[in-house]
């Protein structure tokens, strides 16, 4: 598997890739933390708000369907949230009847799904454009510079840099049990369900000898190269005119979107 | 890619905005009382270690196993991460998990992280950790037995988490919701605990010393039982009181007042009629809760004896 199987990350020269990772780290978490602010219905602020994304996604050369096709990952989660359709203030709008019991849909419910649903859908789709245009190991040194620790965002950076690997590891102890696994047409193959547990809690536990193993090994060639706890990196972050400019509009237009939102 | 998101890392946009920075204070303590625990202990030695083995959680993630009807059990490795690195070492490691699943695969948001840290990684390696620690002395097959109910206990609290952030979020109604997470995660739990058990098992007859005595699992201090025992106490009290009368629980956070920070659109769970299949939901909750325990627990004790007797 190679190195970057697991990057979000699209190369293309655009404004939105050129600017500082802080930046974008920043204001995408200021986007998302501006729309959880918004009350319910403020439909012209969730405007506003999918305007300054689109722009986002236009500075970012993707093309507008990149977040479009991906914002539906969390679609699924809406189902836990529809319950609130069903809320008892206000007046109901739709009547319905589940296993002769009666099931009650009101505006104010309504306004409230459909408010979760907006907020849900903008703010991941800039978290998607964030990981778009940011390489991971970027994204997790400017993580470093705004005060995550350091621990942390090493572990992460290790994480990242030895996920392909261990995914390969996965990928051979299920190859191994898929070559173990015979099936004739018409016998059913395998044990039980607690044996077919076994078997799975058996490889979970070999991948972690082996990545234990392998991290003694991963420790003592840092060692080797002159490790002493801390890791450097070659890319200096430096705030230019366009990275000010865009802190600046992001600060403005989200002021702005909260004041439209309260009106 | 072969990735399974797991129906417990909240999105963005379904936590109210309060919820969402009290889940990251609290996250942020703990984490912070971990960095400067596992600095302390621990050498420069153990960060590689911990990145490789928050890779392994990542990856171990993707090892499944048929269950019926095309779904599949896997790992979430909360408890698994804590029991085998020790508890500090074992949150900053699902932490680093999570944190890396909302960022490079939007799975779970930026602001609610906190609250899937702290709910899939914090309350999880406590509950896991400190459940193992109460039999850490003990022999192989009952050590094996409380990990497999430990796993179980360690997603369910999760699950109870989850729920209840939802619910002060004004984001579900708890009469449908509650049931709904605890009895899939009842199942859920159930492969969890199944995988913890047999993964440990394995790495208890292949290289005992990792959990052996001068082990982080075996370093951290006995307070681990208290905290783990505690939280999972409240889990296992909590889940039968709340599906049998989730009116009673809101009535309790109402008059604490709590609620309003909660919820900017106040509404309460239906009043004045019942709809009768949610009664037979929250009663199946606590018969798939019950039928769990003892699952888990007859699992637990056959693992248990075969065990015992190979050895």
């Amino acid at each position: 598997m190679h190195f970057d199987a697991f990057d979000r990350y699209h190369d293309r020269e655009s404004f939105a890739h050129r600017l500082d990772p802080r930046v974008k780290a920043v204001v995408t978490i200021m986007f998302i933390l501006s729309n959880a602010l918004l009350p319910d219905g403020a439909w012209l602020a969730f405007a506003m708000a999918w305007g300054v994304m689109l722009f986002s996604n236009h500075l970012s050369q993707l093309g507008l369907g990149y977040t479009l096709k991906r914002s539906i990952v969390a679609l699924p989660f809406a189902l836990i949230a529809i319950t609130v359709l069903f809320s008892n203030a206000g007046n109901p709008l739709w009547t319905m009847r589940i296993f002769s019991s009666q099931v009650v849909i009101t505006d104010t419910g309504l306004l409230r799904f459909v408010s979760i649903l907006i907020r849900s859908w903008l703010s991941v789709q800039m978290a998607i454009l964030l990981v778009a245009v940011t390489r991971f190991p970027d994204l997790i040194h400017a993580l470093e510079h705004l005060k995550v620790p350091a621990i942390l965002t090493t572990i992460i950076a290790f994480l990242y840099r030895y996920l392909f690997v261990l995914i390969d590891e996965v990928f051979r102890l299920l190859r191994a049990r898929e070559s173990r696994s015979g099936a004739a047409t018409g016998i059913a193959s395998g044990g039980s369900v607690v044996w077919r547990a076994k078997v799975a809690g058996g490889m979970a536990g070999q991948l972690f000898l082996r990545s234990y193993e392998r991290s003694d090994r991963i420790y003592n060639a840092m060692l080797s190269r002159g490790y002493a706890g801390r890791l450097y990196t070659l890319n200096p972050h430096e705030m230019k005119s366009g990275d000010y400019f865009v802190t600046a509009f992001f600060v403005v237009t989200i002021f702005l979107i909260q004041v439209v939102g309260r009106l | 890619m072969h990735y399974i998101p797991t129906p417990m890392h909240i999105p963005d946009g379904f936590l109210n905005w309060v919820i969402s920075i009290l889940c990251w204070l609290i996250t942020i303590a703990v984490v912070g009382i971990a960095i400067s625990k596992t600095n302390k202990s621990l050498g420069e030695r153990q960060i590689p270690l911990m990145g490789v083995m928050a890779a392994f959680i990542f990856a171990a993630q993707m090892i499944n196993f048929p269950v019926a009807g095309g779904t599949s059990g896997h790992l979430l490795g909360g408890a698994l991460a804590a029991i085998v690195l020790g508890p500090w070492a074992g949150m900053l490691v699902m932490t680093a998990v999570i944190a890396v699943q909302a960022l490079l695969f939007q799975d779970g948001g930026l602001l609610v992280m906190g609250a899937n840290i702290l709910n899939m990684g914090l309350a999880t390696a406590a509950v896991g950790y400190g459940l193992y620690r109460s039999a850490a002395s003990s022999s192989k097959g009952v050590k094996l037995g409380v990990t497999g109910v430990a796993a179980w206990l360690s997603v369910m609290t999760g699950a109870l988490l989850t729920t209840l952030q939802l619910w002060l979020s004004g984001t579900s109604q708890l009469a449908v919701v509650f049931p709904a997470m605890m009895g899939v995660h009842a199942l859920i739990g159930l492969g969890e605990a199944l995988i913890t058990v047999f993964a440990l098992g394995f790495i208890l007859q292949a290289r005992p010393d990792l959990l052996g005595e001068g082990s982080e699992s075996a370093k951290a201090g006995s307070g681990w039982v208290w905290v783990g025992g505690l939280i999972a106490l409240t889990v296992v009290l909590l889940s039968p009181l709340a599906s049998a009368d989730p009116d009673g629980l809101e009535r309790v956070a109402i008059n604490a007042g709590f609620i309003h920070y909660g919820q900017s659109a106040p509404f309460s769970i239906i009043p004045d009629y019942t709809i009768p299949f949610l009664g037979q939901t929250s009663i199946s909750t606590i018969t798939a809760g019950i039928v769990g325990v003892v699952i888990v627990g007859l699992v637990a004790f056959l693992i248990g004896r075969g065990v015992r007797a190979r050895s």
